[in-house]
């Protein structure tokens, strides 16, 4: 690859970077160091790929959507079904390898932030694999939008604390889980769901989630005889989209689209879409895009997906938008809403609020592109974690 | 010689060991915090921590935490608090204050005006909790061009390679973090701190100051007698909090001046009965 970043600390360009208090700078180099060890490691690598395989039921499938291709009347579209995975959506494959990690570097306790659940569950799917102790921080607010997945966390054994300082959300989340980190680095590891946080995690998450974009390759290949010309898929933090995009980012013929939650609309300033209304600072250990105030302070986001409720991005995402080898574009919640009616009437399947942000741009790619051209959307998780969430919305009880 | 530089050697020659406060600007009331900065040093306090308030605290604990949501709630700005300085600066010249927050309201504001309107405003020092020296280089250079100090943490996981890279960019005093935590927790190891200590000192001619923990007077005397300068944080804000909730109307400014004041005084009396460290 001639693509090859970060640097050895961290950066993507002026992003990214180590910006923690200084308990945290030696577990993060050992962090890294183990990282750098076994990403070159063949029998880790072995062994991961052996979880994704018997685990988790890689490869995902690469699905022509014929029907919603002809609906959409534009380019043919192919479906990544990352919501096929074993716990629902892309977030395991990370979990998978971050745990492997933890093992080899004989940390006995995992602790896990999360927004919409689906990294928590993934998290508490490893840790109960790995019969180690795990403790996941939820805001207290997404405990109330996502109850199913609370309660799966607690199936799997994992302990969910509610976090009720500041915004209630993820990004609180997060502060919590790196202050439980702070206080018990010795036996403790910290399993980022996204490609953000501090450096290794950025690169890291992405390596671990770039399988997305690897299979895609030669997949796309049984039905087309040529790369595709768009990659869509949603950006919270980031990482399902870093995941298929990074396999292409030297192939400078193959668009890539990130998509970001416009909320209620970009104008009314509720929404979660930093690239596309932000502007750079630190937050979380890495220099990004940042929703915020003029005097930096971080702002309260609102998504109809928990998942993309974040006032942050993934720094190799600022990047990429910088450097313009992606663009980044946004959906509101109406949008992403008859996005996930459309695919689970038209082809039977229900995304997840997050992917439907990613249906609802390829369905305005698709006719812009025309037709003969070929879009892969990452169906990034299934959807029915959002049902209930769904069904208020629409005034219907269950 | 920085006021910081002055005041830690002046009290060193005097075998005394430095008091440090620190509150949060604008906690409970942004009208509040340049009195309480003086009745502080009424009180026997020797450098000022001004904390500034920011959404994400991610090193603190749930006492500091609440400060910074409520100042936060104000409105209370990295400019205003500088305002704050300027205006404490007005009755008193010598006391250094050091600012101690996190590093995106400085990004925002630009390294160079943030260090431009701190030295005007009679700031001392800055403490950035989420700036390791690895990515300070600029901050620094910009503090430094305004003869700012920059202070920066030393950690009980902190190896001596990351000590001496600390302690090579840092000037007024390293601020030694003496638990595996945020501010506020309750396992300080005197032991391990005072095995620290010793490590550090092989590394520097720094003041050594000493935090996160330090909640009553006995144990900021145990401190007082290993390190340079006691910090105590949590423990004034935590009592600041307690008197505002308890003094929700009239009196409320008066009734956190006297509980500050006689918390001051007391662990300046507790610390005066040590010596200084060697």
């Amino acid at each position: 690859m001639t693509y090859q970043l970060p640097d050895d600390r961290g950066h993507f360009g002026p992003y990214g970077g180590l910006f923690v208090a200084e308990t945290l700078m030696h577990p993060l180099k050992e962090l890294n160091e183990a990282y750098e060890k076994y990403r070159e490691d063949a029998e880790f690598q072995a062994e991961f790929m052996d979880d994704l395989r018997l685990y988790v039921g890689r490869p995902s499938p690469l699905y022509p959507a014929k029907r919603l291709t002809k609906k959409w009347g534009g380019a043919r579209i192919y479906l990544k079904r990352e919501d096929l995975n074993h716990t629902g959506a892309h977030k395991v494959n990370n979990t998978i390898g971050q745990a492997l990690l933890a093992k080899r570097m004989g940390k006995t306790r995992i602790i896990a932030e999360t927004g919409a659940g689906q990294h928590g569950v993934a998290t508490a799917t490893v840790a109960a694999r790995l019969g180690v102790e795990c403790v996941v921080y939820m805001g207290s607010e997404d405990i109330k939008r996502q109850a199913i997945n609370v309660y799966r966390m607690k199936l799997l054994g994992a302990k969910v604390v509610p976090v009720e300082s500041g915004s209630k959300t993820l990004k609180d989340a997060l502060n919590e889980a790196l202050r439980d980190w702070v206080t018990n680095v010795e036996n403790t590891f910290y399993i980022i769901g996204t490609v953000a946080g501090p450096h290794p995690y950025p690169a890291m998450v992405r390596d671990f989630q770039s399988v997305i974009g690897r299979e895609v390759r030669y997949q796309l290949s049984e039905f087309e005889p040529r790369d595709p010309d768009a990659l869509v898929a949603c950006v919270g933090g980031g990482s399902n989209a870093m995941g298929l995009f990074y396999p292409y980012i030297d192939d400078e013929h193959v668009a890539l689209y990130g998509v970001e939650a416009a909320g209620e609309g970009i104008a009314t300033g509720h929404h979660a879409a930093p690239l596309s209304a932000g502007r750079p600072g630190v937050l979380h250990g890495n220099r990004t895009y940042l929703m915020e105030t003029d005097d930096g302070q971080i702002i309260e986001t609102h998504s109809i997906s928990a998942g993309l409720d974040y006032p942050g991005v993934g720094p190799e995402h600022a990047w990429l938008k910088d450097n313009g080898r992606a663009r980044y574009v946004a959906i509101k919640d109406d949008e992403a809403l008859a996005a996930f009616h459309e695919l689970t009437r038209i082809e039977g399947i229900l995304p997840a609020l997050e992917s439907s942000h990613a249906m609802a741009y390829g369905q305005k790619l698709a006719k812009e592109l025309g037709s003969d051209k070929v879009i892969v959307i990452n169906l990034s998780g299934r959807g029915d974690k959002d049902v209930h969430t769904i069904a208020a919305r629409e005034g219907i009880e269950i | 010689m920085s006021r910081l530089d002055k005041q830690l050697t002046s009290l060193k020659e005097q075998g005394r060991t430095a008091l440090i406060p620190f509150i949060t600007a604008g906690d409970p009331d942004p009208a509040i915090t340049v009195s309480l900065m003086h009745a502080m040093v009424s009180a026997g306090a020797d450098v000022i921590e001004l904390g500034v308030p920011f959404s994400d605290p991610m090193a603190e604990g749930p006492v500091i935490q609440r400060a910074s949501e409520r100042a936060v709630e104000r409105g209370v700005s990295l400019r205003d608090c500088m305002d704050m300085v300027q205006e404490f600066r007005q009755r008193d010249y010598d006391t250094p204050v050091v600012l101690m927050g996190y590093l995106n309201p400085i990004e925002v504001m630009g390294y160079q005006d943030f260090a431009r309107i701190a030295a005007k405003s009679g700031v001392d020092g800055v403490l950035t909790v989420d700036m390791p020296p690895e990515e300070a280089t600029d901050l620094r250079a910009a503090l430094n061009a305004h003869k700012l100090d920059p202070i920066f943490l030393v950690a009980p996981t902190s190896t001596k390679a990351r000590i001496q890279a600390v302690t090579a960019m840092a000037s007024g005093f390293i601020y030694y973090v003496s638990l595996r935590g945020v501010t506020g927790a309750k396992h300080m190891d005197m032991t391990e701190v005072s095995d620290r200590i010793g490590e550090i000192r092989k590394y520097t001619q720094l003041p050594l100051a000493v935090g996160f923990g330090i909640n009553n007077p006995e144990t900021a005397a145990r401190v007082a007698a290993l390190a340079d300068a006691v910090v105590v944080g949590s423990a004034l804000v935590k009592r600041i909090e307690e008197v505002a909730n308890r003094n929700q109307n009239d009196g409320q400014k008066e009734a956190i001046i006297e509980s500050v004041t006689t918390f001051v005084l007391s662990l300046r009396e507790a610390i005066d009965k040590v010596g200084v460290a060697a």
